[in-house]
């Protein structure tokens, strides 16, 4: 009877482990992928990295080799569009989940859980279809531009995108405060908002960046809606109201029409990798904010 | 269980017994048409060109009627994901807008085999209001390399141009250049992207003074402004006379000469079934061609 | 009352109305946005929109359905096995540090990179075509990440009195682990689940590269292992939202429009109806598991 039961912890615990193993190799098999192609440019086609990341000089050779890698325009899009939809839609993704959680906990079970889910399963391509048909010619006519394709389109398409993610972990992190912080505070006489924002905020923190960093990431990597509203034009945004374009964009428009191998497809794999690095920048850095705030 | 086991087993290798022969023995009427006259049957992968997907699309289901027994399955993806994969062999038929050796090393395209199911024009197409609606040669090859930046320098409306380029890699582009611009390259950094025709008539269709190009397959409506070129209109009797030179051959590569039901799918082009859906779907007859063009030379 | 009890009290009120303020701003554009896709679906509705032909997307439902199935079926219990892991069993160590790590890089890959490597490891390297399987394993790839961290954060956030008692009566972890902690952190996985479910249904742009872009299926053959059979998973298979952005676009056909609104209005449906099942089941799961004295 006993070994028995020993023999399903074991068992039990040998296959959750796995479970955790398996993740670990998945990742570093996709990482050791990416590193390989992506490394190409530098290791076969010879090019610096800091032509790479720094010129925005974009032209690379179909067949053969001899063109320019730089794709510092790029990045900048990328690193610009998603801050900017991060700065839009965190706060309000964080007033909408203290609402779920604690103003009115009915309304949010009710409807705002089960809109939220909806939205994560709007396909991007709708998202970036409604952006394109209603923002764009808006921006363009609120602005009085000649068209609304902008940095400011993409961050907004994105936000919108970004804002269920965020929300439902925010949400998640909030309910997770022990009730005793709250009893404690409400003891001491403090108002709802204070207790809001003076304990239940920060003690919810931690859960609060992995909102954050998750929203960022799903920002980071859109590919098919932010091309749609952005323009895509191969130059540094001028302003908040002129058109860039970003990694992804890139990527999409160009894999399907380059041949594996090339110096063009082996420049568009560095930008893969490139994406995988920068995403780990971004986790890195909140971590390291996230446990200086709790310290 | 074991009995269960059985029965299951024993089903399940009748349906598999039955599909067999629902696969090969299928004497249909329409097979006479074809070519070659056994009941074909396996499966023939496409991927390539999305400018071409649509029409094979359509040239797939109509073989299909006749042909029960062959699965056909067409992804688009781009013409070099096309070429590449036809190269590597993971497809049987490759969908391309530009011929092989301009995308891949001559090693890998001297194994392909060149099949033209038809030609495809490339229209400039602007939106309506811009007040023109023909210009020369010349200044179309202006208007993309950044010299002209207003619509009235043509005759138009005092309106700022707005170029709409597509991604260096496309094929589209690359015939659009070659016979448009007469090989000039289009501006870099002044033009919005847009590789997705769809989308791109979304856009000028919306974007006052906006300027880019269209295969004539998507000149479906009048939302979009196809523009005369020294007063030719873009149409396909223009391209089959040679008044109208901006037009490219769209391509279907095998890896050495097709066999079995993908020779019989490519031959069925062809056919006049087949000639009457590519004009209906906005494509142009080779055979109609009153000049021809040959792969560049490098 | 003094000044400051007052401030704090205004202020109290002010932050209640601006959190009112923006929910319902929320609810609004969400409203909105939802009743745009539903009324651009209405207008163009037509039955044959509905059919298991090219002018239908049938078909494209069905494969959705199915791909999604296929692909919870994957992450759903690797990623639970790997939650419970990360909750119950990972220690603080340097191995933990580094599996977190892995996670939230995981989380954070574009969709687009984990189709490529879907590409090229389930299709060049195994030498097969488009199939759904290739589909179900891209999809189950973006989602593990997710359905991790939603069962680590149930498991956390159960209270301390349920593992304590348990082990008390003399249970071990596991037995704790199944008949204890599980029930009581199921509603929320399943909160996961269904969003990952969600996901499933909408993406696309890691499809592109593994499912392919069209599918040919004969439904009069229910034989899984043939290759035009709606059972089998081999076969090429484009989901609602691979049409949505195939017609959107490269769509010549003069319907190509109404196709995709169609399909977004049918898809937005579906994540609805999904989402409300779910839930209900949830509900029911809670109720049996904990004895209809429910957590809440």
């Amino acid at each position: 009877m006993k070994t028995e039961k020993f023999k399903k912890e074991y068992l039990g615990r040998t296959v959750v482990t796995a479970a955790g193993i398996f993740i670990i190799i998945l990742t570093l098999a996709i990482g050791a992928f990416l590193f390989y192609r992506g490394s190409a440019t530098f290791t076969v086609n010879h090019h610096s990295v800091a032509e790479f990341l720094f010129s925005p000089d974009w032209n690379p050779a179909d067949i053969g080799e001899g063109g320019t890698v730089g794709a510092a325009v790029f990045i900048v899009g990328s690193i610009v569009i998603s801050l900017l939809a991060l700065l839009i839609a965190t706060p309000f993704s964080i007033a909408a989940a203290l609402f779920m959680v604690e103003i009115s906990p009915k309304v949010g079970a009710k409807i705002l859980q089960p809109a939220v889910e909806i939205f994560v399963g709007i396909p991007s391509v709708v998202y970036g279809w409604v952006g394109l048909t209603v923002l764009v010619p808006f921006l363009a006519s609120v602005f009085n531009l000649a068209y609304g394709y902008s940095v400011l389109a993409g961050a907004v398409v994105l936000a919108v995108m970004i804002f269920p993610t965020i929300t439902t972990v925010a949400a998640d992190a909030i309910r997770g405060v022990p009730a005793e912080y709250k009893e404690a505070s409400y003891g001491l006489g403090s108002t709802r908002w204070q207790m809001l924002h003076k304990v239940e905020v920060p003690a919810a923190l931690p859960g609060i960046l992995t909102g954050v960093v998750l929203g960022l990431a799903r920002a980071f990597g859109e590919a098919l809606a932010v091309s749609m509203v952005i323009g895509k034009m191969q130059a540094f945004p001028a302003g908040l109201l002129s058109p860039t374009t970003n990694l992804t964009s890139e990527i999409t428009a160009d894999m399907g029409n380059t041949t594996s191998g090339s110096e063009w497809n082996n420049a568009l794999w560095s930008m893969a990798l490139l994406l995988l690095i920068i995403s780990f920048i971004f986790i890195l850095l909140i971590r390291i904010v996230g446990r200086k705030r709790r310290a | 269980m074991k009995r269960i086991f059985a029965a299951v087993a024993a089903a399940l290798f009748a349906v598999m017994s039955f599909s067999a022969c629902a696969g090969t023995a299928n004497p249909d009427g329409g097979m006479a048409r074809q070519p070659s006259g056994e009941g074909l049957s396996g499966s023939i992968n496409i991927s390539g060109s999305s400018a071409l997907q649509p029409l094979v699309q359509e040239a797939a289901d109509n073989f299909k009627k006749t042909n029960k027994g062959v699965s056909i399955t067409v992804n688009a993806g781009g013409s070099g994901t096309g070429l590449q994969n036809v190269a590597d062999g993971t497809v049987d038929i490759g969908d391309s807008d530009v011929f092989a050796s301009e995308k891949l090393p001559d090693d890998k395209a001297s194994e392909l085999v060149d099949h033209i199911v038809c030609v495809v024009g490339v229209a400039a197409v602007a939106n309506p209001n811009i007040g023109v609606t023909g210009i020369t040669k010349e200044q179309l090859a202006d208007i993309f390399t950044g010299k002209i930046t207003n619509w009235k320098d043509v005759g138009g409306k005092d309106l700022q141009v707005v170029l709409i380029s597509r991604p260096r890699s496309s094929g589209t582009r690359s015939i659009f250049k070659k016979y448009g611009l007469d090989g000039k390259d289009e501006k870099i950094g002044a033009s919005l992207t847009e590789d997705n025709s769809g989308m791109l008539k979304q856009i000028i269709a919306q974007t006052p003074g906006s300027v880019a190009y269209l295969a004539f397959s998507y000149l479906t409506d009048d939302k979009t402004m196809p523009l005369m070129i020294d007063g030719v209109k873009p149409t396909y009797d223009n391209v089959y006379s040679g008044k109208y030179s901006i037009w490219g051959y769209e391509h279907m590569y095998t890896k050495g000469t097709p066999s079995g039901s993908a020779k019989s799918f490519l031959e069925y082009f062809s056919s006049t079934e087949a000639e009457k859906t590519i004009t209906d779907m906005g494509y142009g007859l080779s055979s109609k061609m009153t000049v021809k063009r040959n792969a560049p030379e490098k | 009352m003094d000044a400051k009890h007052k401030h704090a009290k205004t202020a109290d009120k002010a932050a209640t109305v601006i959190l009112y303020i923006i929910a319902g701003f929320f609810l609004v554009l969400l409203a909105a946005f939802t009743v745009y896709v539903l009324y651009r679906g209405a207008v163009s509705f037509s039955p044959e929109y509905l059919s298991f032909t090219r002018q239908g997307i049938g078909v494209q439902f069905f494969n959705t359905v199915y791909l999604v199935f296929l692909s919870l079926i994957i992450c759903v219990p690797i990623g639970i096995a790997a939650g419970i892991y990360m909750a119950e069993y990972a220690g603080s160590g340097r191995l933990t540090r580094f599996l977190r790590m892995c996670i939230e890089t995981l989380a954070s890959l574009p969709s687009i990179v984990v189709g490529l490597f879907g590409y090229l490891v389930f299709l060049v390297m195994t030498g097969l075509h488009w199939n759904m399987l290739a589909g179900a394993l891209a999809v189950s790839i973006l989602n593990l990440p997710s359905l991790t961290t939603v069962t680590e954060d149930a498991f956390g956030d159960v209270p301390d009195l349920y593992r304590d008692g348990s082990l008390g009566l003399g249970a071990t972890h596991w037995q704790t682990i199944t008949k204890v902690l599980l029930p009581v952190a199921l509603p929320r996985i399943i909160t996961g689940i269904i969003m990952a479910a969600g996901r499933g249904f909408g993406e696309a742009a890691a499809l592109l590269f593994t499912s392919g872009m069209s599918s040919d299926v004969d439904f009069s053959n229910w034989n899984p292992m043939s290759i035009n059979s709606p059972l089998s998973v081999m076969r090429p298979a484009d989901t609602l939202a691979v049409r949505i952005w195939a017609l959107k676009t490269e769509g010549v056909a003069a319907n190509a429009d109404k196709l995709s609104d169609i399909s977004a209005a049918v898809l937005i449906l579906m994540v609805f109806v999904f989402s409300l099942a779910s839930r209900h089941i949830g509900a029911r799961l809670e109720n049996r598991l904990t004895g209809g004295k429910g957590g809440k």
